[in-house]
């Protein structure tokens, strides 16, 4: 299996709304792939349907050759799919450190007795636990501020725990729900250079939501344009983003 | 990441040592006399509360939810314990091992009620929990008001309505007689073996805090959603956490139960009115916060007794002072004076929105 | 005969924790908080109203009026000492517990002026109500009073409510306040209406569960407050018509309780009929559904 992600014909409706209809996507390993379209085209609900926070009702959603269909998010995220969200969400009153430790969670345990004794395996798995959290730390330039509140962090660094905290998970496949919303040319032009990063040191395959034209045609190998829930345009970047179709979408008639 | 490590300790090692220092003391008065026997009386009382306090934190500060049953789980360790030591007053003679066992029964009896109460309720959020948890809190108040149990040479015998209906033999002898509750079970509780609960409860919450577990726990708390999506299990944690703070009221119970000679069920000791008090311990001393639970258990208990001179005004000023302080410690206006006139910190990062 | 009497005696009794609750769901409904010093209020209402009639030998209707009158300008006061400073806390439960302490202020100030002991409330209605098939089936005239009053009261409101520029300033204060405030909405004045309204039928409520519980003392307000309480998460907290069913359900369940399982038992069946009810609702009965969107 060279698809990293195969999604066969999804879709989903909310009442009368046909939310998303008849989506297809392959991912192969370590892509880097852009999701775009106009407000309301139902991106995000395709990240909700691939994270298991909506069921589709129709279609299939294969990751790594294993069917996820209809698993719960949790299910979802130990098969190997993590997420960023649009709107931040972080562990607010935990350290960045512990954001990142819970991100660990289900790779590294010890049991409830182990931890209230503090019996030996405790110390050992925390002590690998936080190597590995400050060594992601400090991949996203988040080291020095290992034992800050995440609620007072600045913004942008938000932004880079939550991909940290994600990757955590060791996922498979890492999608990012607009990464660069919020954030000045220069943080975008720096984020670019992170999502690069992260796809060749992590060996990670990348599906994300963007609206800022230039990170998508920056980073992005391969585009799938969204609207009113259908897929318009998909295949290589420059193909797409010259297709006169994408372009009537985007600036209207 | 050293130096967090040990910041964490330190403050640990701090809580446990105003418990222990407090009990030192406490023993060092009782023991010279300085105390009135009123006060002493007090004490098991307020192993009591610190116990209840500590517990419900872990489910309105660490998890995030609000329980308004508390008493209800603290009322089942009392029952199910007193009964035990009741029934086993002449069997087991030293009083050590008959705690000890009435202990355990408690703990997990109330463990149990936890859990299954857990289950249905734990799906709901915010305050229709609170109010689902005090139904569940009132019904068990309610029942333990109209059983009663009796025994005699043919065994148990049972009945909701009255001792006449219990249909004894003349060698039969009540053990929970209703509304009057159980009558005469051994008094086997001590301040020093409060002391000793007490220190355990705090071992296990702040051990379990600061664990994976911990975590875990206080991520649900943070972002529900989030949680989930790194693969958090909500529900197992919820229960675990809904079951480990029952079974502490139910040992909480269990040393209430086991310090008086006349154990009954009403609206002050296991009612709605417990839960809430339980609750403005937690608030006042800081969501989350288990050292300032223990501080404020301690200064709300001590307080009216120590207002005692003001006999009837007592109470008033207690609720005044309850609610000057929850306006001084969380309007937005108060915390804006105090950090311009009483900062001692430095100040915070700004978080950028 | 005796189904009838317990029917109509329940909806007596329900039609009191209507008129409580509507003023807990509307609270609510406007300051997202639970106000749990509302059944004290009632206590207070009650004693009012004891006073100017007992005391100062005032007729019925003014002794009520004086009572209503005390009790929104006691309820204006609570939520602009303790509750307003609080509205924007980083939890919600600050003000809870603060609503707490005020329950207990309320209840230790009764206790000085007027003493634990219970005093006797004379009746507020003195029609004699009903007697139907040949005195076999008689209807008290305390619980049709409290019957219409209750109605009216619940049409009252619902037509302020849909129809007036303040009781659609609290609909919009209600579905989003910081939108209301967005649009020129008083946010303020509207949530110092609604505690004004909540406080005044509490007053009313008060004087209508006495006349048909006659006693009286510091503690009178806290059961039933906690019913209706109970009473406005039934049948979906925030929603008008849900208190006013959900209070009518309480108090019927409670008194067939009472009347055909077990006396001691009545509370504890309605509280497991609330949890029932949650357990398939988990809004209550009229609730809406809210789903946060990730």
């Amino acid at each position: 299996m060279e698809n990293v992600l195969d999604v066969k014909n999804l879709g989903i409706s909310f009442g009368g709304l046909r939310a998303v209809n008849d989506f297809s996507v392959s991912i192969k390993k370590e892509q880097l792939y852009g999701l775009i379209g106009p407000n309301g085209a139902g991106k995000t609900t395709i990240f909700n349907l691939l994270t298991g926070v909506y069921k589709p009702d129709s279609g299939k959603i294969i990751l790594d050759g294993t069917d996820v269909t209809g698993k719960s998010t949790i299910d979802i995220n130990k098969a190997g799919i993590a997420r960023t969200f649009q709107n931040i969400r972080l562990f607010s009153q935990l350290s960045v450190l512990d954001n990142v430790k819970v991100g660990l969670h289900n790779n590294h345990s010890y049991s409830t007795v182990e931890s209230i004794f503090r019996l030996p395996r405790f110390h050992k798995v925390e002590k690998e636990m936080n190597e590995i959290a400050m060594e992601l730390l400090e991949v996203f330039g988040l080291k020095e501020d290992a034992n800050v509140q995440a609620q007072n962090l600045p913004y942008g660094q938000q932004r880079k725990l939550e991909i940290a905290r994600a990757l955590a998970t060791k996922p498979k496949l890492l999608l990012l729900d607009e990464p660069a919303a919020g954030m000045n040319p220069n943080e975008t032009e720096e984020l670019m250079e992170m999502i690069r990063f992260v796809r060749d040191h992590f060996h990670m395959t990348i599906l994300l939501i963007e609206h800022d034209m230039k990170l998508v045609s920056g980073i992005c190998e391969q585009l799938t344009v969204l609207n009113f829930g259908e897929v318009l345009a998909q295949g290589d970047t420059s193909t797409v983003l010259n297709d006169p179709q994408v372009i009537k979408a985007y600036l209207g008639e | 990441m050293l130096k967090k490590l040990s910041k964490q300790k330190i403050s640990d090692i701090i809580t446990y040592g105003i418990v222990l220092v407090a009990f030192i003391v406490m023993q060092i008065l009782i023991n010279a006399g300085q105390i009135s026997s009123l006060f002493e009386g007090l004490m098991v009382p307020l192993c009591t509360y610190i116990i209840l306090a500590i517990s419900l934190n872990l489910v309105v500060g660490v998890l995030g939810e609000l329980s308004l049953g508390h008493a209800g789980f603290m009322c089942v360790g009392a029952f199910t314990s007193a009964f035990f030591s009741k029934c086993m007053q002449d069997t087991i003679t030293n009083s050590i091992v008959r705690f000890l066992i009435a202990l355990l029964i408690g703990i997990v009896v109330a463990a149990i009620f936890g859990l299954l109460i857990g289950i249905p309720v734990l799906r709901l959020n915010g305050d229709y929990l609170a109010i689902v948890t005090l139904a569940f809190g009132e019904i068990i108040k309610n029942i333990v008001n109209v059983l009663f149990i009796g025994k005699d040479s043919k065994g148990f015998h049972f009945s909701t309505k009255d001792v006449m209906a219990l249909n004894m033999e003349p060698d039969g002898k009540v053990i929970v007689n209703g509304p009057q509750g159980i009558t005469g079970a051994p008094k086997d509780a001590t301040f020093f073996i409060g002391f000793i609960l007490v220190l355990i409860t705090l071992f296990i919450i702040l051990n379990l805090i600061h664990s994976r577990d911990g975590r875990a726990i206080m991520a649900i708390r943070d972002n529900r959603i989030a949680a989930e999506s790194i693969g958090i299990n909500i529900t197992k944690y919820k229960l675990m956490t809904f079951t480990i703070s029952a079974a502490m009221a139910g040992a909480a119970g269990v040393l209430y139960g086991h310090n008086l000679s006349n154990l009954t069920a009403n609206t002050n000791n296991f009612g709605y009115n417990m839960s809430i008090n339980i609750l403005v311990f937690v608030v006042l001393g800081g969501i989350g916060n288990i050292r300032g639970s223990i501080i404020s258990a301690v200064v709300l208990t001590l307080l009216p007794e120590l207002l005692r001179g003001l006999s009837d005004y007592r109470m008033l000023i207690y609720a005044i002072v309850l609610i000057v302080m929850m306006l001084f410690n969380w309007a937005p206006k108060a915390i804006e004076w105090r950090e311009k006139y009483l900062s001692f910190k430095k100040n915070k990062k700004e978080a950028v929105k | 005969m005796s189904f009838i009497s317990y029917l109509i005696n329940g909806l007596g009794l329900g039609s009191v924790y209507a008129i409580i609750a509507l003023g807990y769901t509307m609270v609510y409904g406007i300051a997202k908080m639970l106000n749990f010093a509302h059944g004290d209020v009632i206590m207070i209402g009650a004693y009012v109203a004891l006073l100017s009639m007992t005391h100062a030998g005032m007729p019925v209707l003014p002794a009520v009026l004086i009572s209503v009158v005390a009790c929104t300008v006691l309820g204006l006061l609570i939520e602009r000492v303790a509750y307003k400073p609080l509205r924007n806390a980083s939890s919600s439960l600050a003000v809870l517990i603060t609503a707490i302490g005020v329950s207990y202020l309320l209840q230790n100030i009764a206790l000085l002026m007027f003493g634990a002991n219970a005093q006797t409330f004379p009746s507020v209605v003195k029609w004699k109500g009903l007697s139907l098939a040949g005195g076999k089936l008689t209807i008290s005239g305390e619980t049709l009073v409290t019957i219409i009053v209750c109605i009216i009261i619940m049409i009252a409101l619902i037509l302020f409510v849909q129809k007036t520029k303040p009781g659609q300033a609290m609909r919009a204060v209600s579905e989003d306040r910081g939108a209301a405030l967005l649009m020129g909405i008083n946010v303020n004045g509207t949530i110092a209406l609604t505690f004004a309204i909540g406080s005044g039928l509490a007053a009313i409520a008060g004087v209508l569960l006495c006349s048909a519980y006659p006693s009286l003392t510091p503690y009178t307000g806290a059961m039933p407050g906690i019913k209706a309480f109970v009473a406005a998460v039934f049948g979906g907290i925030g929603s008008i018509p849900g208190a006013f069913i959900g209070g009518i359900l309480l108090g019927i369940i409670e008194i067939f309780g009472k009347a055909y399982i077990s006396s001691q038992m009545a509370d504890a069946i309605v509280f497991a009929v609330l949890i029932v009810v949650l357990l398939v609702k988990p809004t209550g009965l009229l609730g809406k559904k809210i789903q946060e969107k990730v």
